[in-house]
C-alpha cells in the first residue's frame, strides 16, 4: 500500500486529537492512529480537565448538550494531613461559574468525543490499531508500522503522542525507560455514591463540583500525594508514590489506598460508597529537564510522551492539547511551503517553549532535585505532622500562654525539619524549586 | 463470479452483560456492541471463498444506525460492500418478521448487483438466541438450507454445487446440494483474521449503504415490525442461583475414595435426587 498521508498521528489521548483536529480542519489529509478499541477505552487519569485549551479549539465546547462533563469545579481544596487531624487551605468562588475554569470527566468518555470532532473535520480514525515502530529513510521519519498485515503507514510527518511510555520516543532515542526515581505509581478508585449525597457532603449544587489534594503520613514516610475528586455520582479517589518509595518500603500501592479510606477526614466522606472501578498507572515525575528535542526530520512529539507535565498543578491533560495544537499548527506550516525538514518543524519547539507551557515547567524545574535531596519521610510525614500538632496547640484553650504555644509550635516545626537552619535552607530551597 | 451475502447482527458483547436486579432486564445501556461472533464465522467463510475462487461478498444488517459500525468491521476484513436496512416500521421485529425483511432485501441486492449464490448467517445470535432468522430466509427464498456447518468442504462455481460438513448432536453430516443455498456458521468453521491495515483504512472511509421503508417496492406492510411479530414475550426472569455445598473426599487410595463416596451417595438419597437413577 503506498498511499501517502500530510500526517499520522499517533495516539488519540488529548494530546494526539488536539493535533489531529487542528490539521484536518486546515484540510490536511491526517490519521489518527489508536491502539485501544476506541479513544479513551482504556485511558485514566485523575479527572480535572481544563476549560482554557480546549475552548481554543472547540469553542464553547461546554454548551454542547452531549458534553461529557461531570463536574464544573467551584471549590479547590488543599489538605495536609495529620493522623487524625489536617490543616486545610481552600479557595471557593462564584466567579468559577462563568466562565469555568476546570471540571472532572472520565477519559473513556471525553476521549471519544474529542477525538470525534477530529473524525467530524476529516481526520481518518484507525482504532484498535497499535504502532510498533517508526520507518525512516536515514534520518527523516517517513511513516509508522503498525501491528496489522501490510501495515506501513506512510506520512510527510508522523506525530508522537503515545503518552508515558511513548515507544516511539523510545524508537526515536528521544524518551528512555523510566528509573524508579523518576515516575509515581497513582492507584484511582472510583467510588459510587447518591448525586444528593455528594451535594450534601461537599455543600455544592447539582453541577458543581469540588477538588481535594492532600498529602501528609497517610503516604506512610514516602513521597506522594493523593486527590479526591467530586463527578456526577462518583468520587475519584487516587494516590500516587514515587516507585522507588515503594520498592525501599515494600507497600503495595493498594494498601496506601486502603489506608486513606480509612482517615477520618475522608471516610465520612465516602461512607456508603460502593467501589466502581480500579486502576494504576505510571505518572513521569517529567519535568523541564526531562523534556526531550520536540521535533525532527518528519516528526513532532507532543504531551506525555514529551514529559510536558506539571505535577505540581495537576496540569497535564490541558498540556498535551496545547502542545498538539502547536505541532499541529507547525506541520501545516510545512505542508504549505512543503518542507518537511527539522528547519521548518522547529516552529513547534519556539512556539511551545516561548509559552506559557515551558515557563510554567521551568518555574518548578528545581523541584525533582529537592525530592531528591530531602529526606521524603521528613518532607512528607514529619513536616505535615508537625504542623498540625503546632496547629492543634494554638488553637487549644489550655490555659498556656500564647506566645510559649507559638514558640513550641515553631520549635517543633523546626525539629521535624531537622534544626532551625535546615528549616530555614528547606524553605530557601522550596522557594527556588518553584521559583528557580 | 459467486456472489455471497452474509447476514449479520450487532449484539451486544455477552462478556459485558449485566442484568438488572429489579427489572430482570438486561442493561444494554452502556454495554459495547460487537458483531455476532458466528456471523462473524460466516463472513470469514465468505472472504475464504473469495480469496480461494473470486466471489463478491455484500454484508447485510438490518438494525438501528448505530450498526453502522458492525458493518464497517466487516468491510475492513475485506467485504466488498455493505448494507443498512433501517427505518422506524421495521423496529420491534421478531425472527418472522426479520426473516421477511432480509429476505426483501437479499432480492434487492440480486437486482442491484446479480444473482446470489450463497448466503450466510450464523447458527444464532447471542441475544436473541433463537436461531430462526436464517431458516426463515432460506424458507421464503428458496434456498437450500445448510444448517449448523463447521466445514465447508467445496465449492465448485461451474457445477454450482457445495459440499459442507454439518456438526449434528449425533455426528457429522457430509451434504453436497446445489447452489444458490444458505448456510448458518458454526464457530468451528474457520478461524476470523483479523483486518489488514488497508482494510482498516477503506472501511473508516467507507460509507455503508442505507436502505429505508421508501427503498423497498412491493413490502407487505402487514408483515414487518412490531405489526408482522406475532411472538409475544410472556414472561422474563432470571433462574434462581442455588448454591449446592461441595465436597472434596479425601482417602489414601482411589478404592477407599470411591468407597466413601459410595456410601454418601446411597446415605443421602443423592443418586435419586440427582436424577442418576
Ligand atoms: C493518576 C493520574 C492522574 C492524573 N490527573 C490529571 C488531572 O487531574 N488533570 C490533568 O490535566 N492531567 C492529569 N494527569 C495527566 C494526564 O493524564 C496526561 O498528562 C494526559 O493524558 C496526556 O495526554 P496525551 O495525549 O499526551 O497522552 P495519553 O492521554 O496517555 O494518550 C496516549 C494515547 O496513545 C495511545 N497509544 C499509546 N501507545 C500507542 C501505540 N503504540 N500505538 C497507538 N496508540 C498508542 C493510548 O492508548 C492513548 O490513547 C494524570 C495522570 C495520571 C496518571
Ligand atoms: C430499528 C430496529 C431496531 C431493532 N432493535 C432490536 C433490539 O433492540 N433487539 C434485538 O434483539 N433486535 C433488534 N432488531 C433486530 C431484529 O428484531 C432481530 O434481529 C430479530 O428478532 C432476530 O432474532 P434473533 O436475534 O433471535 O436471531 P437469530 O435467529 O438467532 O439469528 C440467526 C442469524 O440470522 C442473522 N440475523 C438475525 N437478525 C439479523 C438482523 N437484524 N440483520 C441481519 N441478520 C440477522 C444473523 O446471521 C444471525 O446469526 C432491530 C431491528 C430494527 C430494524
Amino acid at each position: 500500500m503506498s498511499e501517502k498521508f500530510d500526517a499520522v498521528v499517533v495516539g488519540a489521548g488529548p494530546g494526539g486529537t488536539a493535533a489531529a483536529l487542528t490539521m484536518a480542519r486546515a484540510g490536511l489529509n491526517v490519521v489518527l492512529l489508536e491502539r485501544g478499541e476506541f479513544p479513551g477505552a482504556k485511558n485514566v487519569f485523575g479527572g480535572v480537565l481544563y476549560r482554557k485549551q480546549l475552548e481554543e479549539l472547540v469553542p464553547e465546547f461546554w454548551k454542547e448538550r452531549k458534553f461529557p462533563m461531570e463536574r464544573n469545579i467551584v471549590e479547590q481544596r488543599y489538605w495536609m494531613l495529620g493522623k487524625e487531624s489536617m490543616v486545610t487551605f481552600s479557595h471557593r468562588n462564584e466567579a468559577y461559574k462563568d466562565p469555568i475554569n476546570c471540571f472532572t470527566a472520565f477519559r473513556v468518555k471525553f476521549d471519544q468525543w474529542f477525538a470525534d470532532k477530529a473524525v467530524e473535520a476529516g481526520a481518518l480514525p484507525i482504532y484498535e490499531t497499535a504502532a510498533i515502530d517508526l520507518l525512516r529513510e536515514g534520518n527523516r521519519v517517513v511513516g509508522v508500522k503498525t501491528d496489522r498485515e501490510d501495515g506501513d503507514l506512510y506520512a510527510d510527518v508522523v506525530v508522537i503522542a503515545d503518552g508515558v511510555n511513548s515507544l516511539l520516543g523510545k524508537s526515536l532515542g528521544v524518551h528512555k525507560e523510566w528509573r524508579p526515581d523518576e515516575v509515581a505509581l497513582a492507584v484511582k478508585e472510583v467510588i459510587a455514591l447518591p448525586k444528593e449525597k455528594i451535594q450534601d457532603r461537599f455543600n455544592v449544587d447539582q453541577d458543581e463540583g469540588v477538588t481535594i489534594e492532600y498529602m501528609g503520613e497517610v503516604t506512610q514516610g514516602m513521597a506522594g500525594m493523593g486527590f479526591l475528586y467530586t463527578n456526577k455520582d462518583t468520587i475519584s479517589l487516587g494516590v500516587g508514590v514515587m516507585v522507588n518509595d515503594l520498592k525501599k518500603k515494600k507497600i503495595k500501592p493498594y494498601a496506601i489506598l486502603d489506608a486513606v479510606k480509612q482517615h477520618p477526614m475522608i471516610r465520612k466522606l465516602i461512607e456508603g460508597g460502593e467501589r466502581a472501578e480500579y486502576s494504576a498507572h505510571l505518572i513521569p515525575e517529567g519535568g523541564y529537564y526531562s523534556i526531550p528535542p520536540l521535533s525532527g526530520d518528519g516528526w513532532c512529539i507532543v504531551g506525555d510522551a514529551a514529559q510536558l507535565i506539571n505535577f505540581v498543578h495537576r496540569e497535564g491533560t490541558n498540556l498535551a492539547m496545547a502542545s498538539g495544537r502547536m505541532a499541529g499548527e507547525a506541520i501545516i506550516e510545512a505542508k504549505n511551503s512543503g518542507d518537511f525538514s527539522a528547519q521548518t518543524l522547529k516552529l513547534y519547539d519556539e512556539t511551545l517553549r516561548n509559552s506559557y507551557i515551558l515557563k510554567d515547567l521551568k518555574k518548578y524545574k528545581g523541584l525533582h532535585k529537592l525530592l531528591e535531596e530531602e529526606d521524603p519521610e521528613m518532607l512528607f510525614t514529619q513536616l505535615p505532622k508537625a504542623v498540625n500538632e503546632a496547629a492543634y496547640n494554638m488553637f487549644n484553650v489550655d490555659g498556656v500562654p500564647k506566645a510559649e504555644k507559638q514558640k513550641m509550635a515553631v520549635r517543633k516545626i523546626q525539629e521535624a525539619a531537622g534544626g532551625s537552619l535546615n528549616l530555614m535552607k528547606l524553605g530557601y530551597k522550596g522557594w527556588r524549586s518553584i521559583n528557580g | 463470479m459467486l456472489h455471497i451475502v452474509v447476514c449479520i447482527k450487532q449484539v451486544p458483547d455477552s462478556r459485558e452483560i449485566r442484568i438488572d436486579p429489579v427489572t430482570n432486564t438486561l442493561i444494554r445501556q452502556g454495554v459495547p456492541s460487537i458483531v455476532n461472533f458466528y456471523d462473524l464465522h460466516g463472513l470469514e467463510e465468505a472472504l475464504r471463498i473469495k480469496d480461494n475462487i473470486g466471489a463478491r461478498v455484500t454484508v447485510v444488517t438490518m438494525g438501528p444506525p448505530p450498526a453502522i459500525k458492525a458493518l464497517k468491521e466487516c468491510i475492513a476484513l475485506g467485504a466488498d460492500e455493505a448494507i443498512l436496512v433501517t427505518d422506524r416500521k421495521f423496529a420491534g421485529a421478531d425472527t418472522l418478521a426479520t426473516s421477511y425483511v432480509l429476505a426483501k432485501t437479499i432480492e434487492k441486492v440480486e437486482e442491484k448487483w446479480g444473482k446470489v449464490d450463497l448466503v450466510f448467517c450464523g447458527k444464532q445470535t447471542l441475544d436473541g438466541d433463537t436461531g430462526q432468522v436464517g431458516p426463515g430466509i432460506a424458507c421464503r427464498l428458496d434456498l437450500e438450507q445448510l444448517t449448523y456447518v463447521g466445514k465447508v468442504a467445496k465449492v465448485d462455481s461451474e457445477a454450482r454445487k457445495i459440499t459442507v460438513h454439518r456438526y449434528l448432536e449425533d455426528g457429522t453430516e457430509v451434504v453436497e446440494t446445489s447452489m444458490p443455498a444458505l448456510i448458518t456458521a458454526l464457530k468451528e468453521l474457520n478461524e476470523v483474521r483479523r483486518a489488514s491495515l488497508p482494510g482498516m483504512i477503506r472501511a473508516a472511509r467507507y460509507e455503508p449503504i442505507t436502505w429505508t421503508i421508501a427503498d423497498f417496492e412491493n413490502v407487505d406492510m402487514s408483515k414487518i415490525g412490531l405489526k408482522g411479530s406475532p411472538t409475544v414475550v410472556g414472561k422474563t426472569w432470571v433462574p434462581e442461583v442455588r448454591k449446592i455445598e461441595g465436597e472434596i473426599i479425601k482417602g489414601d487410595t482411589p478404592e477407599q475414595i470411591a468407597e466413601q463416596l459410595t456410601q454418601k451417595l446411597a446415605e443421602n438419597n443423592l443418586a435419586e435426587k440427582l436424577g442418576w437413577v
